[in-house]
Order: C-alpha cells, then sequence, then structure tokens
C-alpha cells in the first residue's frame, strides 16, 4: 500500500509498541524523559494526591484561575465608588446567562442590607385597598419565570465623541442577563384593585426604592400591565444585595435605571411624578439642545466579545471563533451580521438559539483566521426590522452630548498580532 | 414601516389595559395605615402635589446649604471635584458637553424639591424639616440667578417659579426621526473605503486591569500558571485588645461615615480625609487632605485622636469643632461610637 495508508493506520506493531512506551512513562514518572507532553507523559500531582472535599466551600466561588473575571470599575467616570457603576466582564463569559456575582452593579446611594423580615412593599395611591405586603407574602403569590437583559442606558456613553475605553467590558459592560423568579405587577396592582384609578390609559405607576437614594420612576399603566415582575430569585438563587435583596423591579427591554432595586412602594397615580432621575438624569440631549425625554426602551444592540481588547487572538492563524452577544428591548434579535473589513461586507452569524424576547442572544461566526489585520463588527437585527445603526449614522440625529442609549456598531480593530483595540471608522 | 410598528405597539398597549373583571384576589397583605402611607408617600410632582406646608428663605439656605451640602456641591453650588454642580450652565445645552445644572436644565422645581428631601444630603438623606428643605431650594434658585436675595420659597408661591428650560424637552420619538434604521441591512460592497479614525489606546484612560487579562502578545503561551494573589486584607491581628465583635459593629456604624471617608489597604482621601492609622494620632495628618482652618488650628494647638477626643468629636462635630467641614450630624449613642473607634483601630496603618 502507500505511504500516506501507512501514516493514517499504524500496524498493530507500532501500535503495541507505542503503547508500551506510554505505559513505562506513567510508571516511572520523571525517571525517562518519554516523548510528547509532560503534562500527559508524566503524572501529575492531582493525578495522584487527592483534591478538596466536600464542603470545603460551603457556597461555591469561581476557581482561582479565574480571578480576572471580575467586575470593574472606571475611577474617573464618577466621583464615589457608593454613587458609581461597574462593568459585567462580558468579554470572558460564554453563553447568555450572567452569573450573579460578576453582574455589573449601580448604586445611587450605595449597595443595602435589608433583611427578608424587615422588609416591606407598599401599594398606595389610585388603588381600592392601600396594601402592605410582606416578603412571605410576596411568595404566595402566583410565580413566573422569565429571562430579560438590564442594560443601564448610559451602557457605551462613553463613546459618544470617539474610541475611547479599550475594551468590551468598559464600552458593553453595563449590562446582565438573568432568569428572574417573581410575581408579575399586574398581578400585585389586581390584589390592591384599580377601580379606583378609572380608566388605565393615562395613568402611571410610581415605583421607588427603599435605599438612601430613594430612587424613584414613573412606569406607564400599561407596561406595569403588561410585562413587568416584582422579582425575589435570580439564577435560581436569592437576589444578591448589589441587585436589590431581597426583591426588586424587572422592567422587560427598558432603561436598567427603571429595574428599581430594594423595591419597597408602588404607587398609582394620574401624572408622571418627573423625579430626579427622568429629568435631570436619563433624558438625552440633541445638538439642538433639545432633550428626549422617557426614552425607556433599549435599541437593538450588539457586541462582540471575543476578540477584542481583553481577550486578543493567542493561537495565531486557522481556525477561530468569533463570538458576541446581541439584544433588543423592542423584541427578539432576529440575525446577527458580521464584519471584519470594518462594514464593507457582512456575514450572517450563527445564533446559539433563536432568539428570545429582551434577552441577551449569544451569536458565533466560525471564521479561518488567515492572520491578517480585521475590522471587527457585529449589527444586530430585531424582530421590528430594526437594523443596528453605525455611530455616525446616530450621530446625524442625535449629535454628541445624548450620553445615554448609544447602540452604535462597534469595531474592534485586530491586528496581525492578535491584539485588539477599539476604533471608530469612517 | 414604522406606521406599521407603532401600530403594534398601542394594539398591544390596548390589550395590556383591558383588566379582566373577574381577576381574582388572593386576600394577601394587610391594609395600609394613613400613617404608614403618609411616612412613604412623599414624592412631589410638577403640579405640587405632595409638597408639604412650609416655607424657607434664601438666607436660611445659604446656611443650611453651607453646613449640609457645600462639601459636595460646594459653597456656591458650583460643584466640588466630581460632584454635580447645581448652578450655572446658562444657555450650554447646544454646545460641546453642555452644564445641565438644576438652573440650566432642570424643568420642574418640584423635583429639586423632592429630590434634596428625599435623597440627600448624601449619606444622611430623609433627615432635612420641610421648611430646610424650601429653604435650601431657595438658595439653589438664587445660585442660578434666579431669584434675588429676598426671595422666600414656600408651599403657595411654589408653582409662580418659573424654570428656564421647561420647555427644553420632547417625547421620545425614536420611532419616527429613526425610522430610517428599520429596513434590509447591506451586505456587500457596503462602502468604499473604511480607515481609521480615532484609536482608544491615543487617549488611554481605560483602567489598569493590574492581572493577567491585559492583553498578551500572540506569541506568549497560556500556561496554566496560577494568577498572582491579589493582596488580601490581613485581619488586625496586632491589637490583642480589640473585641472582634465590637469591630464588627463598628463596621457597620462605619456604613455611616463611607459616604466621605475610606480605611483600608486601598483607601484614599475623598470627601473626607483618609482614616487608617486615626485613633492615637495627631489631628490633620492625612496627606494631601485639605482640612479646614480650625482643624488645622487644632492640629497645631497639639490635638491628638485619643480614644476621648475623637469619641467627643463624633458625639456633635460641629459642637466639638466649630467650623469644621464634616457635615455629620453625630452618633447619638455611646456604644456606636466605641464600636466605630474599635472598627478604625482595625486599621492601624
Amino acid at each position: 500500500m502507500s505511504e500516506s495508508s501507512n501514516k493514517t493506520s499504524p500496524s498493530r506493531r507500532q501500535f503495541l509498541t507505542g503503547a508500551a512506551a506510554a505505559g513505562v512513562g506513567a510508571v516511572a514518572a520523571g525517571a525517562a524523559q518519554a516523548n510528547g507532553d509532560p503534562l500527559i507523559t508524566q503524572v501529575q500531582e492531582w493525578a495522584s494526591a487527592t483534591g478538596e472535599g466536600v464542603d470545603a466551600t460551603p457556597y461555591g466561588l469561581p476557581i482561582e484561575f479565574e480571578q480576572d473575571v471580575v467586575r470593574r470599575n472606571v475611577e474617573w467616570l464618577t466621583a464615589d465608588t457608593i454613587s458609581s457603576i461597574n462593568f459585567t466582564p462580558i468579554h470572558a463569559l460564554d453563553g447568555t446567562i450572567t452569573p450573579q456575582g460578576c453582574a455589573f452593579e449601580r448604586h445611587h446611594s450605595g449597595a443595602i442590607e435589608l433583611r427578608k423580615e424587615d422588609y416591606r412593599l407598599m401599594i398606595n395611591g389610585l388603588v381600592d385597598t392601600p396594601l402592605v405586603f410582606s416578603y412571605e407574602d410576596l411568595e404566595r403569590f402566583p410565580r413566573e419565570n422569565r429571562v430579560y437583559f438590564c442594560e443601564c442606558a448610559a451602557n457605551t456613553g462613553m463613546e459618544w465623541a470617539g474610541a475611547q475605553l479599550n475594551g468590551a467590558q468598559f464600552t458593553h459592560g453595563m449590562i446582565h442577563n438573568m432568569e428572574y423568579s417573581g410575581i408579575s405587577l399586574r398581578t400585585l396592582l389586581e390584589e390592591a384593585g384599580l377601580d379606583a384609578a378609572g380608566d388605565l390609559a393615562d395613568k402611571w405607576v410610581y415605583v421607588e426604592g427603599a435605599d438612601a437614594s430613594s430612587n424613584g420612576r414613573s412606569i406607564p399603566m400599561a407596561k406595569a400591565l403588561d410585562d413587568v415582575l416584582v422579582a425575589f430569585k435570580a439564577n435560581g438563587e436569592a437576589l444578591r444585595k448589589e441587585h436589590g435583596y431581597p426583591v426588586r423591579l424587572v422592567v422587560p427591554g427598558w432603561e436598567g435605571n427603571m429595574w428599581i432595586k430594594w423595591l419597597r412602594r408602588i404607587e398609582v397615580t394620574d401624572q408622571a411624578v418627573e423625579s430626579r432621575e427622568e429629568t435631570s438624569k436619563y433624558t438625552d440631549n440633541l445638538a439642538n439642545g433639545i432633550a428626549r425625554k422617557w426614552t425607556w426602551e433599549m435599541d437593538a444592540k450588539s457586541v462582540v466579545t471575543a476578540p477584542s481588547p481583553q481577550a486578543p487572538i493567542k493561537h495565531g492563524k486557522g481556525p477561530l471563533v468569533i463570538t458576541g452577544l446581541a439584544w433588543s428591548g423592542r423584541g427578539a434579535i432576529s440575525g446577527v451580521d458580521v464584519s471584519i473589513d470594518g462594514g464593507k461586507t457582512w456575514k450572517e452569524a450563527r445564533l446559539a438559539a433563536p432568539g428570545q424576547d429582551k434577552a441577551l442572544t449569544r451569536f458565533y461566526l466560525d471564521h479561518v483566521w488567515d492572520g491578517s489585520e480585521m475590522l471587527l463588527q457585529s449589527r444586530a437585527r430585531d424582530t421590528t426590522g430594526y437594523v443596528q445603526p453605525t455611530k455616525d449614522q446616530l450621530r446625524e440625529v442625535r449629535g454628541l452630548n445624548s450620553i445615554y442609549h448609544n447602540n452604535c456598531i462597534q469595531t474592534w480593530w485586530v491586528k496581525a498580532t492578535g491584539e485588539a483595540e477599539n476604533v471608530e471608522v469612517s | 414601516m414604522s406606521k406599521y410598528r407603532k401600530l403594534i405597539v398601542s394594539t398591544a398597549l390596548a390589550a395590556t389595559l383591558a383588566l379582566p373583571a373577574y381577576a381574582e384576589k388572593l386576600g394577601l397583605g394587610r391594609t395600609a395605615t394613613p400613617d404608614e402611607i403618609a411616612a412613604w408617600d412623599k414624592d412631589v410632582s410638577p403640579d405640587g402635589t405632595g409638597l408639604p406646608e412650609g416655607s424657607g428663605d434664601v438666607f436660611t439656605g445659604e446656611e443650611v446649604f453651607a453646613e449640609q451640602c457645600a462639601i459636595c456641591h460646594g459653597d456656591f453650588a458650583e460643584g466640588v471635584d466630581n460632584w454635580p454642580k447645581l448652578a450655572g450652565g446658562m444657555d450650554t445645552l447646544d454646545h460641546e458637553d453642555p452644564l445641565k445644572t438644576v438652573g440650566s436644565y432642570w424643568p420642574y422645581l418640584s423635583t429639586t424639591w423632592d429630590y434634596v428631601n428625599r435623597s440627600m444630603p448624601f449619606g444622611n438623606a430623609q433627615t432635612l424639616t420641610p421648611d430646610e428643605v424650601y429653604a435650601i431650594v431657595a438658595y439653589i434658585l438664587y445660585s442660578n440667578d434666579l431669584v434675588d436675595d429676598e426671595f422666600v420659597l414656600s408651599k403657595d408661591n411654589f408653582l409662580e417659579v418659573e424654570m428656564p428650560n421647561k420647555d427644553g424637552f420632547i417625547l421620545d420619538d425614536r420611532l419616527t426621526s429613526e425610522a430610517h434604521f428599520v429596513g434590509e441591512p447591506c451586505m456587500e460592497n457596503c462602502k468604499e473605503t473604511v480607515e481609521i479614525t480615532k484609536r482608544a489606546l491615543v487617549l488611554d484612560v481605560t483602567p489598569d486591569e493590574g492581572t493577567s487579562a491585559e492583553a498578551a502578545p500572540v506569541a506568549q503561551e497560556a500556561k496554566a500558571e496560577p494568577v498572582e494573589e491579589a493582596p488580601v486584607e490581613e485581619p488586625a491581628v496586632q491589637e490583642a485588645a480589640l473585641d472582634p465583635e465590637l469591630v464588627k459593629k463598628g463596621e457597620k456604624t462605619f456604613k455611616k461615615c463611607k459616604a466621605c471617608h475610606q480605611v483600608g489597604d486601598k483607601a484614599k482621601n475623598k470627601t473626607g480625609p483618609i482614616l487608617n492609622g486615626i485613633v492615637g494620632a495627631a489631628a490633620a495628618k492625612a496627606d494631601g487632605f485639605k482640612y479646614s482652618k480650625v482643624m488645622k488650628a487644632a492640629a497645631e494647638g497639639g490635638l491628638v485622636w485619643t480614644d476621648e477626643e475623637l469619641g467627643a468629636f463624633l458625639t456633635k462635630p460641629k459642637k466639638y469643632m466649630k467650623g469644621t467641614k464634616m457635615s455629620f450630624a453625630g452618633l447619638k449613642k455611646d456604644k456606636d461610637i466605641a464600636a466605630v473607634i474599635a472598627y478604625l483601630k482595625s486599621f492601624p496603618q
């Protein structure tokens, strides 16, 4: 037979000799230098000695080798960490569910510690009977499980004027995606009774937190009765204190500031309260000095999480997994396109699972990298037909001073070395 | 296309607004008492709904502001460091980097009243009386040249104040003004050339991650070497006399101080000075912190923060040292003071 068949199917004799050699290496570890990866040819410590017993860590944390996968803060953004934000390490995660421990935090007066026993939720205003619920009361209402993304309206807000922060974590990390267990807000409002509110079309729900910032937002009744949740579990376990333990509001598809943490009060009103967070903040200045308000929905958006500045290509050319996240506050992701030439040509990426309403979608492009520079971009499309715009397209309408709701296409300049940089392209 | 989308949205809303008449109640929860509602329902709306009786003048407001707010917002509401500026910025909204203050941007006066009343002062929220809030709001208006120094703000004249930017807002119009983002995406020959126009590395404002997450050159193999351990805060063992229970309590009490002060390895001067090693140290010794004149004078006079002196200061800071920048009402309970001092001792340097 030919040479090649010899290579692909070693004779029985060759096979036996090889096996014997490997066997010797395994037994006499370290004695003779076997030919091959010592991680394979030598008995490793973990293959010989025992590991930790159960209960070594009653509540497990990521292994120490993953300790760089953490939330990070950009110090110069705010005056003090107590009223500040940090960023989810999206460059190092995969799938769609964000572990609570590394999901971004945003506090206005710090993360408080509120015991379930001390928790009270009040419903008042234009309701038939103003009510107070304990945490245990809430647990007795019919429950729902839903996965939603929560994105701060300021996500990518530092990038309006140019490419500024060098990493997907910093440009797009004010987002997380969790499975919430809780009660529909509609159920609680019906329990208090809405006959007193009369025509619901022009009514509002004002929701407020128990912390010192007393953060409160006005939500139109139609949204309140649609898909808003009063949640007490995320990803199967209690909310973390930084995400509003024991109870937070989930306002699917709408800006994160409305997802009131440590929720303590729900008031049915006949007007928007126009609180600080819905007038002086979370309003979007246009070029002419006029500002948009009540810009609640998060537009369709996506980002390549790897390769990216914090996740460079280390393996050289050849097979490369390009991956990222896409989401829309107006529906589900219908598709994601990826460009490696800065937007000249696009290729449809593979969605890991069909897009889910107002939840993160993971996309992959299985690429063979030729080792040359790439200007890597992703572009989300949602079920309303919306196509994620470029930064220039957004600036044409909104100018440079909007701060919030920057859902532009992001560009990573991947160099021949595999390193990547946040850039803007023409 | 955009009309079609709107139709979908409004139909969906109409459907959700229709409550089933038979919505069954579970009889959970209990009726809220009027006092409970009064205690929590404090929001104030643009038409004045929610405003309590009361009044305050500019002059009083200046005093309260100096005592309660100036440490972050500056004596003239001009803002200290990164803290919000409350005054100025008129006619900057259509400029590059507009200055958005109460005077230049906020459309409703009710928002200022409501926010000061419920969310301020930072670290000591929900402690002001209605009259103090009226006075502070009057002073903020004065700082913005919107009223004269004789002005008295009250529930009665509240709606008469004209906010300069009251007409500066439009409702979200993305569905129409950005309707052109809906359509067929371009897949090929979408542009002729592509140039890099801006680079983040040139700006260099990204925080240093300090760990292996830093971009590694391609040739470097990712060996499974353990990442260098982050320095772990060592428990204070040097002071054998420190009661761990008390230190733990003190850590909780210290939350009241955290809005302005930091302790520990990474502590820095913030609104207040770093407090590592404060107990037993000479006053005004934190490097780079701008102490008040009286604090510097006391330090020159030989003030040392013994347990007793620190305890007296923390009981009523403004009474102990008239003119101190520390705008903190004080700790009422002796055991809280003892706990917080024990906690501070656990950071000897």
